[in-house]
């Protein structure tokens, strides 16, 4: 089973980092994984997005075109991502940033007001991991503990005393998406 | 040691470390920087030698010293950087000293950009400097094979006393992946015995590249051939993938492979009889496996990012044995394993014969339609 996950959105908003905690995540769960951003001559504002490929064989091509889920943390992502998405796709939106849902029926949308969400916790760069929770609740990827365990084990030293936001933020995003399910 | 997650470039770069690299000379070019700026906080902080030059060009005649001197070097640049360095690395290779040069490729002519790309296939490949001469060529295609063959390039140099060009493009440079790094190699305690490391107790050895008189010069020619047939002998090193029962052969190298690699796994899944041949060493070129292979399957593509420049080395091997098709994407492009896919899927489909030439003129009427749509 091959996943490739595309997480989009404006410089700072932590797509790179959502990226990497799944990346790391999956290889202390023993998966094949690929990273990759998109990089460029890119100004500050600009778009920030990385594909994350993880898989139980050798990957291929570390990029695609047709991903199977994507973070959207900002409108233009959703609108680039909307038309490339596999039927049966995921697309998990910030909502406090996309005043739309999409026109596509064969695509799965939740939409997450997470920036709001992350306000709340007290932090609004918290935003990337509420969307990460709800990425690993709505998506048999890995399990969230999991991520936890590795998030705990590859953040440096002097970082370590944000993981009980970090790891909130990503319960928050799972409960919201488990509601949703249910609602 | 475990696997990690290791960033392309960075691997490569504490590869070279590891691998025993005395001195490291180079200027930054974007998508290559990375490796010179992980170069400067780590080799000074072993005791070796790291200098950022003024130019592309007093960096590798830096190379060409320590290189001299003895000493396991490189550099590493991008497509023009190469193109300023080619002087040097002619006399490189007429000194007959070793040296590694890693490329990162990316968009050209020219200025052009700095996304990933293949485009200097024939820099690299078909020599670039002036002279007769051969440069050993390793293209890989993950970031643990870069690790490897960054590696193995020091050894090769060092055993045919030749120029080893590593080709990689800015997709690997920058992504992330799980590798392992090999063991810290101690350096070299005594020069090898042709280097110029001081005379004492024995006559001076004299490094050059000028034979005023032919004869001698042909002589050295001849020298460097026939270590050049050895390498063809010993080296040539490529990867088969689902080639077996395969009626139609890919073959692609570097980033290109793999994203065909992902668009092969797909075809087969829809039960399309494709396999995919990945050159690693584009010098030596696997001639003679490309040649077999074209005597078990019934037609060729060939994935590049670039004109077609392998291209000709395939239909060089293939000789009209079977239709060769053409696929790639240029100026820094990278093709979706999703665009690959639709290819097989065509040729799968197609039995014309395709007439010699038209391989391009055909792939380009498609990419041009492609482009129209947005893709």
């Amino acid at each position: 089973m091959e996943k490739s996950i595309i997480i989009s959105g404006f410089g700072g908003q932590g797509t790179l980092f959502a990226g990497q905690v799944l990346a790391y995540a999956a290889l202390d769960a023993g998966k094949h994984v690929t990273w990759i951003p998109s990089y460029g001559p890119e100004m500050r504002g600009g778009t920030a997005r990385c594909t994350v490929t993880i898989s139980d064989e050798e990957i291929g091509s570390p990029l695609t075109r047709n991903p199977s889920a994507v973070i959207a943390m900002n409108l233009p992502s959703l609108d680039r991502y909307e038309r490339l998405m596999q039927p049966g796709g995921l697309m998990l939106a910030n909502a406090s940033l996309i005043n739309r849902e999409m026109d596509r029926t064969d695509v799965r949308g939740i939409y997450i007001p997470a920036a709001r969400m992350a306000e709340a916790i007290g932090n609004p760069r918290l935003t990337n991991m509420i969307m990460v929770g709800a990425l690993l609740a709505s998506e048999k990827i890995l399990p969230l503990d999991v991520v936890k365990k590795s998030l705990k084990e590859h953040l440096p030293a002097r970082h370590q005393k944000t993981l009980p936001l970090n790891f909130e933020a990503m319960d928050q995003g799972a409960a919201f998406v488990k509601d949703a399910v249910v609602a | 040691m475990a696997k990690e997650l290791l960033k392309g470039n960075e691997a490569f770069a504490e590869a070279a470390v590891r691998a025993g690299v005395e001195g490291f000379f180079g200027y930054p070019i974007t998508p290559a920087s990375e490796f010179l700026e992980y170069m400067a906080k780590r080799m000074p902080a072993l005791g070796r030698a790291f200098l950022q030059a003024e130019s592309e060009i007093a960096a590798i005649h830096m190379v060409y010293g320590a290189a001299c001197a003895g000493k396991r070097t490189l550099t590493a640049t991008s497509g023009p950087g190469v193109s300023l360095m080619s002087e040097a690395l002619s006399y490189i290779a007429g000194t007959e000293v070793p040296a590694v040069v890693v490329n990162v490729m990316r968009g050209g002519p020219g200025l052009g950009n700095i996304a990933p790309s293949q485009s200097d296939y024939n820099q690299m490949v078909k020599g670039g400097g002036h002279g007769d001469y051969y440069p050993i060529v390793l293209a890989p295609a993950t970031v643990q094979e870069a690790i490897d063959y960054i590696t193995l390039a020091f050894d090769l140099a060092d055993k045919y006393l030749s120029l080893v060009y590593i080709v990689v493009d800015g997709n690997l440079g920058q992504m992330m992946e799980p590798a392992e790094l090999p063991p810290m190699r101690e350096l070299r305690k005594v020069p090898p015995e042709w280097a110029v490391s001081g005379a004492k107790d024995r006559d001076p050895n004299i490094l050059t590249s000028i034979y005023i008189d032919p004869p001698d010069e042909e002589v050295t020619n001849i020298r460097l051939l026939k270590r050049w047939l050895e390498v063809e002998k010993n080296e040539i090193r490529y990867k088969e993938y689902e080639l077996d029962d395969a009626d139609i052969a890919v073959i692609s190298f570097g980033v290109a492979g793999r994203v065909c690699l992902s668009a092969v796994k797909t075809a087969r899944e829809e039960g399309v009889k494709v396999g995919l041949f990945r050159p690693i060493t584009l010098a030596p070129f696997p001639r003679q496996a490309i040649e077999d292979l074209s005597k078990r399957v019934k037609r060729i593509l060939v994935v590049e990012m670039n004109s077609g420049m392998m291209l000709q080395d395939v239909k060089q091997a293939v000789a009209g044995r079977v239709p060769i098709e053409y696929y790639g994407r240029m100026g820094g492009v990278t093709p979706f394993p999703e665009e690959v896919l639709d290819e097989i899927r065509r040729v799968n489909e197609n039995d014309e014969e395709i007439p010699d030439g038209m391989e391009r003129v055909q792939w380009l009427e498609r990419l041009e339609e492609r482009i129209a749509r947005g893709e």
